[in-house]
Order: C-alpha cells, then structure tokens, then sequence
C-alpha cells in the first residue's frame, strides 16, 4: 500500500541534502551533452521573454511615438523592429520545445536506472532487513519516492533555473531601466520572502500535525475493517460509527488550519505584486513628469513588475517540493547502499553419476545423484565430490533475531539421511527459526550447522538453497496461471512434471475444477484460493523442485486430516530416501517421524520417535494426551 | 467530480463553499480592474502633468490592491473550511455505510482498498473541490473580464482575441487529449509494476528460497521499461503546451504591437492603453491556462471519487427489517431446501438441498473436509449471507423476519478468523453485551476456560490487548472470543472451528461447562478434532456443500465412509 493519504505540502527534509544532490548529479552525469542543450534552452528561452518585453521599450519610443500624427509614415523601422521581436520569439519557442522534450527523456531514464537499481538490490539483501523494514515503506521506494524524484527532473529543475534565470534578468533589467522604481521592488520583495518564511514554517509544522491525525483515522479504519465481521456479529454499528465522528472532526480541524495557511500564500504573494505593480505606476508617471523617466519605459517596468512576482512565488513553492524530492532520493540511495546478503561460500551443487565403486563424476542432466563440488584450492582448480545425503547436523547453535534476546540456546541436533525430522512446540518456541537457519535466512549466532559435513557457511548460498525445498507457513503465490505457479520451483520442468507433481500433492483434483485447470490465471497472491488449495500448490511447487531435502514449516495446518493423509503418501514416495523437516501443530502430522524434537523456549528438550516419546512420559506424552496445550 | 458527492458537504459548511468563489470574484474584478487605472495615470495623468491626479489614482490603485489581498486570503480561508468540511462528510458517509455492509459486501471489498478510499481518494476529491471553488471561479471571471475591459480600452483591437482564444482553446484540447490517452496507457502499466514488487516483497521468502532472483528481475524489467516508456511519452506530449502556450502569448504581442502601434501612430490609442491592452492580454492566456490545468486535476481526482462512489453505492443486499417485534423464543433452527451461492447463481451453488432440524438446547457437530462448505451453512443462521433459494426458521420464524439485531443478539457466532481489538480484555469482552456486569464478564470466562490465565495477567482483566490482541496466544485467543461469545447469553451458539489451538482437556472441559450452564442454549460445533464434536446429540457430515450424514457417533462410524476415514486417520490423538 502506498503510503496512506499523501497530503501535499507533506514535508519531510533530507537528512544531508548536498551529499544526496551530489549523487543525484552523478546519475546525471551520463546525459552530459543532452544537459548542455538543456541548458542552452532553458538560457534561450528565458531570455526571449526577458527580451521580448524590453523591446516594447524601443518599439513605443522609437518607431511609434515619433510618427504619432504623421501622414504617410515610414513603417520601416516599425516592420523591422517588429521582426526582430518575431525573430526572438520563435528563437525561445524553438528553445523550449527543446529542453522540455530532451528534459522528459532524460529523467525517464534516469529514474529507469535508479528503480532497476532498486529492485535488483532489493534481491540481495538479507532476509532480516524484511523483518525491520513493512511493505508499505518498501513500495513508498517504488512509487511516491520516484515519482517525486522524477517531477522534479523533469519539470522542477528546470523551472527552478528558468525562475532563477528569469529573476536576476528582470531585475537587471529593472535596475537598467530605473534604479529608484527598482529599489521599490526589492523592497517588496524582501516583504515577500518573509511572507514565505512565516508562512511556509507554520504550515509546515500544521501539515505534519495533519498527516498524524491522519495516521489515527487511519489505524481506526483499519482495525474496524479487519474486524467488520466480528462489528457486525455483535451488532456494534452505531456505537463505532459515534467513535468514528470524534476522530474524522479532529482530522477535520487539523486540515482546516493546514490547508487554510497553505491557501493565503498564493493570494498573498499575487496582490503584493499588484501592491508593487501600483505603487511603480504612480511613483513611475511622477517621475515621467520630472523628467526622469520616458513612457516607454514605465510601459516595460510595470509589465516587468507583472513577470517578476511569478518567477519569486515559483521559487517558493519549487523549493519545498525540490527539498520533498530530495528527502525521496536520500530514502532510495539509502536502500541502494543497504548491505546485502554476504555470501563466502564456495562449494557448489552439481549432478552426479554414482559408478559400483561409489566414485563420483559431475554430469550435465539430472539422473537421481546430487553431489556438493568442494573446492581443494584457493583458485579453485581441484575439486572434490562429496554425494549428497542429506545429512544436517546442528552443533551447539545459540541465535537471536536481536541482539541480546536469544531465541535458541545451544541447540543440537542431527539428522539422518532420509529421515523425517518433526518439531513440536508452542508458537515462538523456536521451531521455524531452527529451519531459517539451514537455509541461511539468518546466520547463527555461535555454533555450527553442516550439511553432509560440510559447513553451511562454505557452501554458495543459492546452491544451497537449491538444495533445500521448503513449504513455508505463509503461502505466497503470484500472479500467473496455476501452471506457472508451480513451474516456480523448477524454470525447466515440462507441463507433465507440473501436473504429476500436482497429482503428487494432491492439488491435481481441485485444479481441474477450476474453469480454465491448468491456465487458469491467480492473481492477487491466490485471493481467489481457499487457504487450504494454496497450501496444496506450494506443496505441488516444491515437489517439482525435486530437491534433496524438504522442509514442510506447517505446510498442512490449513489442510483437513483427510486430505492430509491422502499427500502424505504422495509425499512418501517423492521423499523416499530424502530427508524432510516437518513443522506442525498436530500430532497427527507428525506421529510417523524416525524423530520427533519438542522445541520449548529455544531448547530442544526431548527427543524420540512416537513410542519413545509415549514411554518417556514427558512433555510429548502430555501434549499427545491433551494434558497440555501449545499455543 | 460526481455531483452526488456535494450531498456530504453538511450544512454549516456550505456557506463558506459559497463565500469562497464571491471574494475570488471580487480579487479578481479588481485585479483585473487595476491595469485601467494604470492606463489612467499614464494616457491622462502625464500628458496633463497633473500630479494631484496622478496621486490620487495611484492611491486608489494601492487601496484597491490591499483590498484584492485582504478578499484573496478570504477565499483562501474559506475554501480550506468548506474543502475540509466536505471531505469529512464524505469520510463520514464512507465509513457508515461501512458499517452497514452485509458479509457478502464485504467480501468483495480488502481491508486496504477501503482504507485507501476512506484517506488518499477523499483527500484527492478535497484538493480538487478546493481547486474548483477556488481557481474553477477565478479563471473564467478573470478571462471574461479583461475581455470586457480589453473591449473597453479598443474594441477593434480586441479581435485579435476573437482568433486567438479559439485556436488556444483546440490546442490545449488537442494536447490534453493525446496526453490523456498516453496517461490512460501508462497507468495500467504503473500498477502492474507496482504489483511485481508488491508480489515480490510479499513472497520474499519463497524467492529467495527458490533462488529465483534473474527470474524475478526480468519480469520486473519487463514491467519496468513499458512504464519508462508510456511515462516518456505521456509526459513528453504534456509538456507540448509550454511551448504552445509561449507561442500563443507572444502571438498576441505581436499582433496587439503591430495593429495598436499603428492606431497609436493614427491617435487612437494612447501608450497607457497600448500596456493596459498587454496586460490584459496575458491575463487572458494565463487564465485559458488555468482552466486547463483545473480540467486535468477535476479528470484525475475523478478515478478517486468512482472509487468513493463505489462504495457509497454499493447496495446493501441483506434487507433489515429495523421495525419488526417479532422475538426469538428458542434456538430450534430448521433448514427448508436451503440453497446457496456467493455469487447468487443457481450454476455454482456452494450449498445444495440442505434440509435440517435442530431442537432448541441440542448440541451439533459439523464434520467435513476443506471446502465442504461447514462454515457457509452456519453463516446463514444469524443471516450473514442470506438463501439463495428456501427458507431458514429460527426459533419458529423466518429469519428474514427478524430485525437484524433481535437475531444476532440471539445468536451467537465464534468466527473461524477471530478478532479482538484494542482495549483492555475486559472492554472487549463487554463487545458481547455493553451492559453486563463484572460478575457476568467473569462467569462467562469461567465458562470458556479463561478466567484463570486472564488472573494470571498482571493486569488481570484490565490487560491490554493491543490491536488485533496481540499480546495473547492464539488458544488464549480463541478462548476470549467464545467468553466474548457467552456474555451475550444466547439462544444458539456457534463455533467455527474455535478451539483448533486449544488443548484437547481445556476443548474438553469448555464443552463440559457448556452443558452445565448453558443446557438451555443450542450449541453448534464446527470442529477438524473428532474428539470435539464425540458426544454431540447428533453430528452433520458435509461433503461438497451437501449433508453426507446426520447421525450420533456411534451411528456414524458404523456405517459413514467419511467419518471412519476422519476418525481412523486421527485415532490415538486424543
């Protein structure tokens, strides 16, 4: 969700404004030659404006005033003063039409670069920067930061230097034409910047004001909707609909004063000018009558006084949405420069043929035989190759999402190849943590995990994630056919090792169900599937990865007992020989299991199969007789 | 904008949406009213050097310009009220109609669409509104006066209008139409962008446990550079009208220089006249600009109030009868050749031909697989869907007969995907009935098991639960909202699947409580557990939206398929 009622004029200041502008410079860089003509432009056209109006000057003293009352004029001087002006106004047409259009390229492809940046970064980076940072935030990167970012390269930017340009020209022009009538505008104008100055800082801190009631209408909105059933069940309308009304009237009140300081500053700023545009026409025509000044040129100051006033309150308002844009940009390079995912593994998964003598050679096509390719050396010439069993060993690992609250406390454990591990334990006890850890989500603490005997930390992280196929409690699909959907977990599988991993995770029957079967098109992350059918299709997508080992974290939780047991002889057969962690919180799951492990507060405190476990009349003899609860 | 959105600009702020565009007018006559004072001061004041006169216009001039401020900063003012006033009634309007929505409305609506429609789309219809009554005043006021006052100064020359406007008028739409469709275009490829990420964010796991990231990057690039594109091109025929807008005002110098230089040469038009006219001119364009640019903000904040609209007129499909006296007797409930669909359609019923009778004071239990549509059927009890076809009696009547809150007051229903809120355990308990004493709080929590851990709280029953209740686990929670559930002392009381993260002694033991103190009340049990729903006076088993069997368990697992097979793969598990 984007970022919840982006109000304008919501400020938010760059933390280090030069640094960021720097860096937003050297995106730029590459369009050198293009920012060159850009700026001809922008130099061009301005001064076609700033020029055209001083024309009028010479035009009205020169060629008209002289020939008032004339019979048969000279109109030469008249038609050539006339084309010069054409002349330069085209020149700044042309120069506009220019800088805009090269302007509008750039920026689309600087911001192109930068979201391309942003997205492959974002693949690399650690899963615990996920845990800290919510989705919201993520997408404002993707969608207000740059869109921001690119208003501001293609219009602000210019308009600022067009402004600026236009500014100091005018006011040169002023001076040239009356220094004491130029004097009155800097007077007024210095009035005006602190006009913006009181202002601006006032309205500032109302529209932050404003966007935390915001947040507060917002939180309501959401914690009702989420619970609209539950209101309705209870018949609670009326009562929420009054809370509501003390909310909404606090936003209401906050916004007035907001919007009501950011509505007088136009106003204010365009009559000041009229205020000047007076004050010069009467100031201009005294000094006329003394002498001082001609008509033509009180005609151009007071049509300079006109242009003056815009370029200023352009600059006012450009410079808060410049400093906005700046801020989105510092967010974005902050992303940029995040850390990613260390990853100093080198040893490498590969295809195997096992010969009698259970030596092992790498071969191109899958037959059945996955081996570890150890590197000897350190430029990685000699290998070896240790066959893949699937043999996982935790050695004393203590981890902690934070720092100082440790959530497993040396934790050992093995387990053997082609077994069926479970865990069993309350929520939070540290179950899915244990299996964050043999994928590398997160890096233990102390301790050390091998896999065939190989630490995990050597082996390439993708490798070894290859290796490792995992259901996980949180089903996410994407948008694509159901087809796709499964292919997910193996790009070359054709459509028949799709579907037999399908019938495999017993989605097969429902699949065909639906209207279009196979092609029929998910979207928004499966809305339209029970909970349960997803389950099913990430079961049928790991199964089409055929990996060495499977770790089902409450893969089945949404699933009834019946087709539960129905997948789990599918799974059978696909996991024969293969080593699976299963997670779950019924005992059914996981009656069968060479090993159950109880986990409680991040410690494993029993160990067994079923019958063992029913002997030792521990913790899982308490659970399985309902003496005990898990939460 | 649609009009029917001005109905939620309440009473005492329409005043003020009625101040704001009067006062603009006023700023603006006089604005426009200032360069013909000017031309005064230059064509009548100078040639006479009459310095009296001179003065007394410019002082006239500087008056009216504080005058223009003083109304400008009005209108600034009462356009924030009235913007702001509209925009909380169309919160308002949103929000209780909201509340109004039956579960099927619901159902078709996410949590974050109706947030985004409540804050992002009103605030865009409040920044337009305050656009319209504001600059949507000001520029045809602008435009026609200094037309007039150009017609005024020197009728002949404002023709030059005559040709200008129209042409201005066929390039900005021109311009405006190419941009729009351009726009259209980049829009739809700005959301699919925002979905891959969006997807991606949401299913960071699974990518990067597939190590799917060249996969997911070029289908991020793909969306990408359709955005780059249509974005190029959108913006690049916008930005067309800067220039047509430069050649348009300085089309109008030249000609206004070329035919009045000639008139002043003639005497008739003076110097003063000739600046005034240019003033004017540039007010014309400016405002043609301004009416532009209010079009385009009216079409865009007009996908935001189609969405408002969307919700505001969604019609409410279950019928409450607010009025009826009709009272629930007894929780008997009886099903007539019930048929159901979500999407009211005879072709994909979810429910077929369900005929059944519970006494008042019995208890249920519902078994069956995913999907058999155990929670569709009880949903229909209290009426959150209604029948597509037949007739559900509660109590002896039609539920249709009821008011919706004597039926949902007299049953009670335990959802599957609970929710408790922020507050304190004891103020959402009281959800079930605001009345209820603390002795009643505590005595239905007793019941469902869960006055022990609330005591073991510091806080007890004061706890604060956080939003969503955080702070308790899910059997705890589940435990809440069946106390939550009780208080309400119902005639029938449904559970969907609602002690799934209970232990089996404590599912025990709330059953127990169940037929000790509330024997009168009809007790409908949907459970994954056999040994939730073992000694239930009679168990339903749904296959595919329809009743397999109804029977006690010995019947069933005598001779139901389904049942045995639910039975025997959780034998042993207590």
């Amino acid at each position: 969700m984007p970022g919840p009622g982006q109000a304008p004029g919501k400020m938010s200041k760059p933390r280090n404004t030069k640094k960021t502008f720097k860096r937003l410079l050297s995106y730029l860089g590459d369009y050198k030659p293009q920012l060159v003509l850009v700026f001809i432009g922008i130099l061009g056209s301005t001064a076609s404006s700033v020029a055209g109006t001083y024309l009028l000057r010479p035009l009205l003293n020169n060629y008209i005033v002289p020939l008032i009352g004339k019979q048969n004029p000279d109109l030469t001087g008249f038609i050539h003063m006339i084309g010069i002006m054409i002349t330069v106004y085209v020149m700044g047409i042309l120069c506009s039409l220019m800088y805009t259009q090269i302007m509008v390229r750039v920026s689309s492809n600087i911001l192109k670069t930068i979201r391309t940046q942003l997205f492959t970064h974002m693949q690399d980076l650690p899963i615990r920067y996920y845990d800290t940072h919510t989705h919201g935030e993520l997408m404002s990167r993707y969608t207000t930061d740059t869109d921001t970012l690119r208003e501001m390269l293609s219009m602000g930017l210019p308009q600022l230097i067009a402004a600026a340009v236009s500014m100091i020209s005018v006011l040169v022009m002023m001076f040239i034409i009356s220094v004491p009538l130029a004097l009155i505008v800097i007077g007024i104008l210095v009035v005006m910047i602190l006009c913006i100055r009181t202002i601006g800082g006032r309205s500032g801190k109302l529209f932050v004001e404003q966007q935390r009631n915001l947040g507060k209408l917002n939180g309501y909105v959401e914690e009702m909707t989420e619970g609209l059933k539950v209101v309705k069940i209870f018949s609670r309308e009326q009562i929420l609909k009054d809370d509501f009304e003390g909310i909404n009237e606090d936003l209401r009140q906050t916004a007035k004063k907001a919007n009501t300081l950011a509505n007088i500053l136009m106003p204010i700023m365009g009559n000041l000018s009229y205020i000047t545009y007076s004050i010069v026409a009467m100031v201009g025509a005294l000094l006329v009558i003394g002498g001082t000044l001609d008509i033509g040129a009180i005609g151009s100051f007071l049509q300079y006084t006109r242009t003056f006033s815009m370029p200023v309150s352009q600059i006012s308002q450009l410079f808060n949405s410049i400093l906005n844009a700046l801020a989105g940009a510092e967010r974005i390079f902050n992303l940029i420069d995040e850390e990613p995912e260390v990853d100093e593994g080198r040893v490498t998964m590969v295809f195997a043929r096992e010969a009698e003598d259970g030596t092992l050679t790498e071969i191109p096509d899958f037959e059945g035989v996955w081996a570890w390719k150890v590197p000897l050396d350190d430029e990685g010439k000699e290998f070896k190759l240790v066959k893949i069993r699937g043999d996982v060993r935790f050695e004393d690992v203590t981890f902690g999402y934070k720092e100082n609250k440790t959530v497993l406390h040396h934790v050992s454990l093995y387990a053997k190849p082609g077994q069926k591990i479970a865990f069993v334990g309350s929520t939070g006890a540290g179950k899915t943590t244990i299996t964050n850890l043999i994928n590398r989500f997160y890096d233990t603490n102390s301790g050390s995990i091998t896999y065939d005997g190989i630490p995990i930390k050597d082996i390439k992280k993708a490798d070894l994630r290859k290796s490792l196929a995992m259901v996980l409690q949180d089903t996410h699909l994407f948008t694509g056919t159901i087809m796709e959907n499964i292919r997910y977990g193996r790009l070359s599988a054709t459509d028949e090792e799709v579907m037999t991993a399908a019938k495999l995770a017993n989605a097969d029957s429902f699949i065909h169900l639906l209207p279009d079967g196979y092609q029929t098109v998910i979207s928004g992350d499966g809305a339209n599937l029970s909970q349960g059918q997803r389950q099913l299709l990430a079961i049928a997508r790991a199964a089409v990865a055929n990996p060495p080992v499977l770790i089902l974290d409450e893969a089945t939780s949404s699933v009834d007992t019946r087709t539960e047991s129905l997948i789990e002889k599918g799974m059978n057969k696909l996991m024969q020989g293969r080593t699976v962690f299963v997670i779950a919180h019924r005992l059914s799951t996981v009656k069968n299991a060479n090993a159950i492990l109880v986990v409680e507060d991040g410690q494993i405190i029993e160990r067994g199969d079923h019958d063992d476990l029913l002997k030792q009349r521990g913790r899982y003899y308490q659970l399985y007789t309902g003496m005990f609860e898990l939460t | 904008m649609d009009k029917r959105l001005l109905a939620f600009l309440e009473k005492q702020y329409r005043k003020y949406a009625i101040l704001s565009p009067i006062t603009v007018i006023g700023e603006v006559i006089i604005e426009v009213y200032l360069p013909f004072l000017m031309a005064k001061i230059v064509d009548v004041g100078i040639p006479n050097m009459d310095m009296a006169y001179i003065r007394r216009m410019g002082i006239l001039m500087i008056v009216l310009a504080v005058i223009a401020l003083l109304l400008g900063v009005l209108s600034g003012v009462f356009a924030a009220i009235a913007s702001t006033g509209l925009s909380k009634g169309i919160r308002k309007a949103l929000f209780s109609k909201i509340q109004d929505f039956s579960f099927a409305n619901i159902d078709k609506f996410s949590t974050a669409s109706l947030i985004t429609r409540t804050t992002t789309d009103v605030n865009n219809i409040q920044l337009s509104f305050m656009m319209i009554i504001r600059i949507l005043m000001r520029a045809p006021v602008m435009l026609i006066c200094s037309a007039v006052m150009a017609y005024r100064i020197n009728p002949s020359l404002s023709r030059v209008f005559l040709i200008i406007i129209p042409l201005l008028a066929i390039a900005m739409g021109l311009i405006g139409y190419a941009t729009f469709r351009k726009f259209k275009e980049m829009l739809t490829h700005y959301d699919s962008m925002n979905k891959s990420v969006q997807e991606n964010l949401i299913g960071i796991r699974v990518v990067k446990s597939f190590v799917r990231k060249a996969y997911e990057n070029n289908k991020f690039l793909l969306a990408l550079t359709n955005v780059r594109t249509t974005q190029m091109q959108a913006e690049g025929r916008s930005f067309f009208i800067f220039p047509v807008l430069m050649f348009f005002t300085y089309a109008s110098v030249i000609s206004i220089a070329w035919f009045g230089g000639r008139q002043i040469m003639v005497g008739t038009m003076h110097a003063g006249q000739f600046f005034s006219f240019i003033s004017y001119s540039s007010q014309i364009l400016m405002s043609m600009m301004m009416i532009a640019m209010i079009f385009v903000s009216i079409i865009l904040s007009r996908a935001s109030a189609v969405r408002v609209m969307e919700v505001l007129d969604e019609e409410i499909d279950i019928k409450d009868n607010p009025d009826s006296t009709v009272q629930l007797e007894d929780g008997s409930i009886e099903f007539k050749d019930v048929d159901f669909s979500y999407a009211k359609s005879m072709d994909s019923l979810v429910l077929t031909n369900i005929n059944l009778s519970i006494k008042s004071g019995e208890t249920v239990g519902i078994i069956g697989g995913t999907g058999s549509a155990k929670s569709t059927l009880v949903q229909l009890i209290p009426r959150l869907y209604d029948t597509t076809s037949g007739t559900i009696l509660v109590g002896g009547h039609d539920v249709k007969d009821y008011a919706l809150r004597t039926l949902r007051d007299g049953v009670s229903m335990v959802l599957q995907n609970n929710v408790l809120f922020s507050g304190s355990i004891e103020e959402n308990l009281k959800w079930g009935n605001p009345d209820a004493t603390h002795e009643e709080v505590v005595a239905a929590c007793k019941s469902a098991c869960a006055d022990d851990f609330i005591n073991s709280f510091p806080e007890g029953y004061n706890t604060d639960l956080g939003q969503g209740g955080v702070n308790v686990s899910g059997g705890q929670k589940q435990r809440l909202c069946i106390a939550r559930a009780l208080i309400k002392n119902p005639k029938i009381l449904i559970l969907d699947d609602s002690t799934s993260a209970v232990d089996t002694a404590t599912d025990k033991k709330i059953r127990e409580a169940f037929s000790k103190y509330h024997a009168e009340t009809t007790k409908i049990i949907i459970a994954q557990r056999v040994s939730s729903v073992i000694e239930a006076d009679k168990i339903i088993v749904m296959d595919d939206g329809k009743i397999n069997a109804i029977g006690t368990h010995d019947e069933l697992l005598a001779d139901n398929k389904i049942y045995q097979e639910v039975y025997y793969s959780q034998r042993g598990v207590a």
